[in-house]
């Protein structure tokens, strides 16, 4: 079969001596990595070790006390959500946040929101250059459909789909942002075998496809090893190691705070 | 309907493409879109591709694979091939490549068209135990970019290099079309062979374009029909359907967006000519059945009434014979409320013709579909006759017989009840077989279906069992287990039944309960149960089994030749027959042997007298650790009518 190697770039985004805190609780403690184009970065870690909340702060919903983040070059203190949406950052969420009432279509639609032009009056009208508007933006969903193989549940609420579909639905609205970064939190909880082997067949592809780089929160050891460039452990909001899964596999702390040996 | 315009696929395409070029030929479903393609972007299409393959080698004689879903480009190199000379080998998209690697071996295949990433994989697989596979074409080329190999090709680069060709050599094309001639090989399909390996089955081009001639005269069939390819591209049936006769009659072909979609696509279409196999028209059914009962009272009221009336009188109308004045109107406005919105909901609003074929389809699933106003007719075929043995005419449409001998094809039933034909359509031959042509084929072409039936007063054939599997009773009389057996299946309760019955005294079953049909009975009737053996032994749940085997019987007495085989014991299974357990093959039919072996116990308990029998039987879980089942299981009597008496009764 052909093996390839991707070819991962220069930094996409860098965070510095980031800390956290929830008054007198330290989410995070002092973290710095690095994510570099291209690569599948995944975070990994114990329950309540800061993994979710890394996530925010990247994504620019949670404000960290201390440290920086840079992002293709432009360094900052705080990222809001919306600033980090029009810059290519896309998320998918632990607990599926999608409209339930809406179809597959309408839900991927929304993705596209940022890339939409024309205000909602040219779009109420429906005519002309919003007409246009809709039917390129409705084409590059169409596509998404296509890559991550939805056709069937197109017009179906999504309320109404089983879970690992809407996680499937839910990648696919972060994807309509054409993103460079994507941030997937647990994309692959709660789903049976089958349907995980799925969703790590489309992170993959879509890696490979788009050239997007993906950092993912994922508790399967399995999957992580499987496919992530590099790994990076996070233990009561400390960062306790970073490097490929094989070196993060054979390193003692991680062992330890997985298995549970006494911290004192 | 005028004669065909040429003896090739290759000729009939040119013929269509100077006749009918801006109509439609194919559509295919992509980015929700319909995307059509005329009889002159074909042509065009299948020029560019068949240059193409030329100058990667493809040669008269040699053999190309095409696996895949239904999809325009896969046609189109069946047809590429043909103007080469070349023999198309159509192969079950989700066979295995060790399965496919006897074929690949069998058919000397060189060439291959993959639809996609998944199918390449498999082909490269294949090519490491068998490096004659010399090229390999893609259609889709998502996940394929990486692919370095010299010898595997996007589609798009073959046209273009076929495009180069032929302005290079402008004649080439049409003199290679022009070498095609009729009893040339067409296609070479791989029947999958319940015993022993696959055979290919060689069919010419006589044989299909004057099978598919003959089957759309028979029906009426035009250029304005549509039909949905969907069925596996290596089955005969969907190459002459969606591809013999819409080149024969020039209709146009859509293929669906993916296999999943299928459904969807069929309504949003509304073919007028449609092929399914009876488990399809089943599930539909069911789907309908079980959405009418989550409906409110009044639509849920409005669809039984109407459907009494069309059980009443829909297929006296569908067949033009004559219905009470008052029925009629019923009928009509049962038509406006419910039949009419029920059959676009289905996909069937167009529908003027509708086939089913494979097995046998229960009565009451096929009089749902007439009784509503769908025209759905059986078949009995094989691949070996490049589909057609016998079809029924309209107005003569039974649910238990497969009609009248097709055009040009001549029936006959052998000492040992096997029915053999003749006709246009009979099979050059087994690809490299010729043991297994001779033991198919008489000289005089007269070929062995391995069925065993009889032709009905009517003259219409009756298709009972394999011939290999009817045996006798001890008094005689015959016994054809599986005909015994689908009975017992038309009833929803009944998922799997066995038959006894060969050199013993009377016929006795095993049963399976459907667990979603009694399940949902149970649910309905407020019956707590723990597990599928709980279920299976319920005292209801027996009698209600008791009473549809007795239904059988009742039904078996009235035909004479098959009154002996009436089931006097039966018992229900305390397990669902499983292809984990060995008891069915993966597609779900009942290995009857290995059946009968491992319940031995069971077998001797229904031909003794007892009515209890103790049996521990091990298991194997979904999870695939092993168990034994304990269970003690009541062997239940039924009643039994005599010959021909039933009929006196009831009326």
């Amino acid at each position: 079969m052909a093996e390839y190697k991707r070819k991962i770039g220069e930094t996409l985004l860098r965070v510095e001596g980031i800390s956290l805190s929830f008054g007198g609780v330290r989410a995070l403690n002092d973290i710095s990595f690095e994510i570099k184009e291209h690569e599948i970065l995944a975070i990994i870690g114990p329950n309540g070790a800061g993994k979710s909340s890394m996530l925010n702060v990247i994504n620019g919903f949670y404000h960290p006390q201390e440290g920086t983040i840079a992002f293709k070059g432009t360094e900052r203190k705080r990222m809001r959500p919306h600033d980090a949406a029009s810059q290519g950052i896309a998320r998918t969420f632990q607990n599926i946040a999608l409209f339930k009432g809406m179809s597959t279509l309408d839900n991927i639609m929304t993705g596209r929101m940022l890339k939409m032009k024309r205000n909602f009056l040219w779009h109420a009208l429906y005519w002309g250059p919003a007409l246009r508007e809709e039917i390129q933006n409705r084409e590059f969903c169409e596509k998404i459909i296509d890559f991550l193989e939805i056709q069937a549940i197109r017009k179906t609420p999504v309320g109404r789909l089983p879970y690992g579909l809407q996680k499937r639905v839910e990648l696919g609205r972060a994807l309509a942002a054409e993103p460079d970064l994507l941030l997937l939190d647990e994309p692959m909880a709660g789903m049976n075998v089958e349907e995980k082997e799925d969703m790590c067949r489309f992170v993959l592809d879509v890696n490979d496809e788009f050239g997007t780089t993906i950092a993912l929160i994922e508790h399967d050891m399995g999957v992580v090893m499987d496919i992530s460039d590099r790994v990076v452990v996070l233990d009561y909001g400390r960062k306790i190691a970073d490097g490929t899964p094989d070196a993060v596999r054979a390193n003692n702390e991680v062992i330890d705070a997985y298995l549970g040996v006494s911290h004192d | 309907m005028p004669s065909p315009g040429g003896d090739t696929f290759p000729k009939l395409l040119l013929d269509m493409a100077k006749r009918r070029g801006d109509a439609v030929a194919i559509r295919e479903k992509e980015y929700g879109i319909w995307q059509s393609w005329t009889w002159g972007e074909v042509a065009q299409e299948i020029r560019a591709l068949a240059c193409g393959l030329a100058v990667l080698g493809l040669k008269r004689g040699d053999k190309i694979a095409i696996i895949g879903d239904n999809r325009p480009r896969l046609y189109w190199t069946m047809t590429a091939a043909q103007v080469l000379g070349a023999v198309p080998v159509p192969l079950y998209q989700d066979s295995a490549a060790k399965e496919l690697t006897f074929v690949a071996e069998h058919a000397e295949l060189r060439f291959v068209m993959a639809e996609d990433q998944e199918q390449v994989d498999k082909m490269l697989s294949i090519r490491e135990t068998y490096p004659k596979l010399e090229q390999i074409v893609y259609d889709d080329p998502r996940g394929l970019r990486h692919y370095t190999q010299d010898f595997v090709h996007a589609f798009d680069k073959v046209q273009k290099l076929g495009r180069d060709h032929d302005s290079a050599h402008p004649g080439f094309y049409d003199q290679a079309v022009a070498q095609g001639k009729g009893g040339d090989p067409a296609i070479i399909l791989y029947t999958s062979g319940t015993t022993g390996q696959p055979k290919g089955v060689v069919l010419s081009f006589d044989n299909l374009v004057k099978t598919a001639a003959n089957g759309i005269a028979f029906d009426g069939l035009n250029q304005d029909d549509e039909v949905l390819a969907y069925l596996p591209m290596a089955w005969v049936g969907d190459h002459l359907f969606s591809y013999g006769q819409s080149y024969v009659a020039g209709f146009c072909v859509s293929c669906p967006e993916s296999s999943d979609t299928v459904l969807l696509d069929l309504r949003e279409l509304g073919p007028t000519y449609f092929f399914a196999p009876p488990r399809i028209f089943e599930n539909i059914l069911t789907t309908v059945t079980i959405r009418m009962e989550d409906a409110g009272w009044v639509k849920r009221s409005m669809f039984k009434y109407f459907m009494a009336v069309a059980k009443r009188c829909g297929t006296q109308i569908l067949d033009g014979k004559p219905v009470p004045l008052g029925d009629r109107l019923l009928y009509g406005l049962g038509n406006v409320l419910i039949y009419g919105p029920l059959r676009n909901t289905l996909g069937f609003s167009r529908i003027r013709l509708a086939y089913t074929a494979g097995e046998a389809i229960g009565p009451d699933i096929f009089d749902f579909y007439r009784s509503i106003g769908v025209n759905l007719k059986q078949l009995y075929g094989s691949t070996e006759a490049s589909v057609y043995i016998t079809m029924q005419p309209d107005g003569e449409i039974m649910p238990d017989t497969v009609g009248r001998p097709a055009p040009g094809v001549e029936i006959k039933v052998a000492e040992d009840g096997e029915v053999m034909f003749r006709g246009p359509g009979v099979f050059v031959e087994y690809y490299k077989n010729p043991e297994a042509t001779a033991a198919a084929k008489t000289v005089d072409g007269w070929v062995h279906t391995g069925d065993a039936g009889f032709m009905d007063d009517n003259g219409h054939l009756k298709i009972i069992d394999r011939a290999k599997d009817v045996g006798r009773l001890n008094d005689g009389g015959m016994f054809a287990p599986k005909y015994i057996e689908n009975k017992l299946k038309f009833f929803a309760d009944i998922k799997e039944a066995v038959a006894y019955g060969h050199e013993r005294d009377y016929c006795a079953a095993f049963i399976n309960i459907d667990l979603e049909a009694v399940g949902s009975w149970a649910e309905r009737n407020n019956v707590a149960y723990a597990s599928y053996q709980e279920l299976a032994a319920n005292p209801d749940v027996l009698t209600t089994i008791k009473s549809h085997v007795e239904a059988v019987n009742r039904d078996l007495s009235q035909d004479p030749r098959l009154s002996s085989s009436q089931i006097k014991r039966f018992l229900v299974l305390h397990k669902e027959l499983d292809p984990d357990d060995g008891e069915l093959t993966r597609t779900r039919k009942v290995r009857r042997a290995f059946v009968a072996d491992k319940y031995d116990t069971l077998v001797e308990a229904l031909y003794a007298g007892g009515d209890r029998v103790y049996i521990e039987t091990e298991m194997t879980f979904e999870d695939g650790r092993k168990g034994v089942l304990k269970a003690n299981l009541q062997v239940i009597e039924a009643e039994t009518f005599a010959p021909g008496g039933a009929l006196k009764m009831a009326s």
